[in-house]
């Protein structure tokens, strides 16, 4: 997809995460918004999809020969979710339900209401690494070259169990993993730094086995080349720090931890998205 | 195996050989290994205990070394599903349960997640290894998850048939056997029914829902009854979930009293899964074989079971107050 088209259609993301989470009083756009550009880039150009006659992704629970996304930082399931209907998965009228009662838009994603896109539940941070690594080892014994992609929080990386993945990924050879960490350096109770440092995460990676990577997680041309890139290793998987600003494309909340989880009110919401106009032929849900 | 009739009231259950139900689950993988090239075998540093030598040597590319990371392990065989293989996540049954329930309940059993959780070493006939190791919640935890079943063989061709049925379930299961030599007394080619309780002898007295270990204690009991007059009508529940409610009902409407046995706390576990069925459809008494709200111990596995009261002289104690509460 052209660049233009791809930041006009983050533009409209980013309204989607605003208006979803505002709707329902809860939820977390800080850290959706910094990701929005990220995803953008990921479902609208980086992977290749499953697709009908028509060019729309079609789901399928196996997605044999096709590039697969787990999110394990599910509490920025707004981003997720928008970026997914607006992919083509589902209609995007249905972000109208979000966090509401009988949604397949669940608080944070779930397989159990059969929502097309969502191949596993998280919420519970830790476990997307896990998952992912168990997915491209499928894909190697089933001969698909295809691609597995993993984002992960930067205060997720405090769960052990991330650790033991770490060290699993790379013994297992999977090439075909890239795994993402939202570098926001904020999760609910402060900066990373003050909660508990995760220090010097790309010489962790690298001492486990992993090709380390940055990029600017802002800049969908950064994240579309960084993320190129990583498909060439083939018996290493590639950790990428993503430099994101939490709230980015709202001016009053990037860098502020307080929106991580704090839905913005009715004259918040009305400033946010006249900071974000809408190019002409694309419309809110 | 030969099955006679001591007397008239209790079935004659004889053996050959003592095997443990862990060899049960090594044949059954091994033979899955052969049979079905969409399992793979997964361990966490404990690949011997866990008798996969030969699914091992025969499936070397099918065999996932997790190291001792069992968080990992779960998240991994949950990720497996998505791509078509069944994946069997084996280790110690503390380790396989409480030590990741978390991992099991979001990556597994809410996200159902074809994962066959394979738990060897449970309870107290771990021995002497001690109470870390020897998990008596098990099955509470696991029964207590929607979308997840629960099953808990009684001998080696149980658990061999029950390793080979639940490959064709579509779903989360928990599997969960043991370390000891015990007698081998159900058929080597019986075929395994998720669910479908099994009737080990038909009396008239008493109702006994046995699963696991306790099945042969059971039948033990059973032939000290029988010397005494008493009709026993054993049931050996090794689906812990779903469960047989229809077969738990029939028998206690015919006997009107009921004991539970099993390896496992009294909280939660069969016993109080058969107290549901009794008390919402058809209330009688109901006595528990089972650990009382207490960690186990090191000892040899015989010791423990004669010390925590998980015997057939127990479970003929237990019969008898049962039957005078009638």
């Amino acid at each position: 997809m052209e660049i233009e088209q791809l930041k006009s259609t983050a533009v409209a993301v980013r309204r989607d995460i605003l208006r979803m989470v505002a709707a329902v009083n809860s939820g977390h756009p800080g850290g959706s918004l910094g990701c929005t550009d990220f995803l953008v880039a990921l479902y609208f150009d980086v992977m290749n999809l499953k697709r009908d006659a028509d060019g729309k992704p079609v789901f399928d629970m196996d997605g044999r020969d096709e590039d697969l996304f787990f999110l394990s930082n599910g509490h920025i399931s707004p981003v997720f979710y928008s970026v997914l209907a607006r992919a083509g998965y589902f209609p995007v009228s249905e972000l109208a339900t979000f966090r509401k009662l009988d949604s397949r838009l669940q608080g944070h994603p779930t397989t159990a209401e059969h929502l097309p896109g969502i191949r596993i539940a998280s919420g519970s941070l830790g476990q997307g690494l896990s998952v992912a690594s168990g997915a491209a080892y499928s894909k190697k014994l089933n001969g698909d070259k295809s691609h597995v992609y993993v984002l992960m929080g930067d205060g997720e990386q405090q769960e052990g169990q991330i650790w033991e993945a770490a060290q699993f990924a790379p013994n297992k050879k999977l090439g075909n993993l890239t795994a993402i960490i939202d570098l926001n350096h904020a999760q609910i109770d402060g900066t990373t730094d003050n909660v508990n440092s995760n220090r010097d995460l790309a010489a962790k990676y690298r001492a486990f086995g992993w090709f380390v990577d940055e990029m600017e997680g802002n800049d969908i041309e950064d994240v579309i080349r960084t993320l190129k890139k990583a498909q060439e290793n083939p018996e290493v998987p590639t950790m990428i720090l993503m430099h994101t600003e939490m709230g980015f494309g709202v001016e009053y909340m990037v860098g502020n931890y307080k929106w991580h989880g704090t839905a913005p009110n009715a004259d918040q919401l009305t400033q946010a998205l006249n900071g974000l106009p809408l190019s002409i032929g694309v419309t809110d849900y | 195996m030969y099955i006679s009739f001591s007397n008239e009231y209790m079935k004659k259950y004889e053996y050959t050989e003592k095997k443990d139900t862990r060899s049960g689950f090594g044949a059954g993988i091994a033979e899955l290994g052969r049979s079905n090239p969409n399992v793979v075998a997964l361990t966490a540093d404990l690949a011997g205990s866990l008798k996969l030598d030969t699914f091992i040597k025969e499936n070397p590319e099918r065999f996932v070394q997790c190291g001792i990371a069992e968080a990992n392990m779960i998240g991994v065989s949950a990720g497996l599903t998505i791509g078509g293989h069944i994946p069997f996540a084996t280790t110690f049954a503390n380790f396989a349960t409480g030590r990741v329930y978390d991992q099991i309940r979001q990556s597994v059993a809410y996200s159902n997640k074809n994962v066959k959780i394979c738990a060897s070493h449970a309870g107290l006939t771990l021995g002497e290894d001690g109470a870390t190791h020897q998990i008596l919640e098990d099955l509470g935890m696991m029964k207590m998850l929607p979308n997840m079943t629960v099953i808990n063989p009684c001998d080696y061709n149980q658990t061999k048939a029950a390793t080979l049925a639940i490959a064709d379930h579509v779903g989360p299961v928990y599997l969960r056997f043991g370390r000891p030599v015990i007698p081998v007394f159900t058929p080597a080619d019986q075929k395994f029914e998720i669910g479908k309780a099994w009737t080990v002898n038909e009396g008239k007295d008493v109702s006994i829902f046995c699963t696991g270990h306790l099945v042969w204690e059971a039948i033990k009991a059973g032939e000290i009854l029988a010397e005494e007059g008493i009709e026993a009508d054993i049931i050996n529940i090794h689906t812990i979930k779903p469960l047989d409610e229809e077969a738990i009902l029939a028998s206690v409407k015919k006997t009107g009293c009921a004991v539970s046995a099993e390896e496992h706390m009294i909280n939660g576990g069969l016993g109080d899964s058969v107290a549901q069925v009794l008390a919402r459809n058809y209330p009688a008494p109901l006595e528990y074989i089972g650990v009382h709200d207490t960690f186990g111990e090191s000892a040899t596995p015989d010791q423990l079971m004669q010390k925590y009261g998980l015997t057939a002289d127990k479970i003929v104690e237990q019969v008898k107050k049962a039957i005078a509460r009638k």
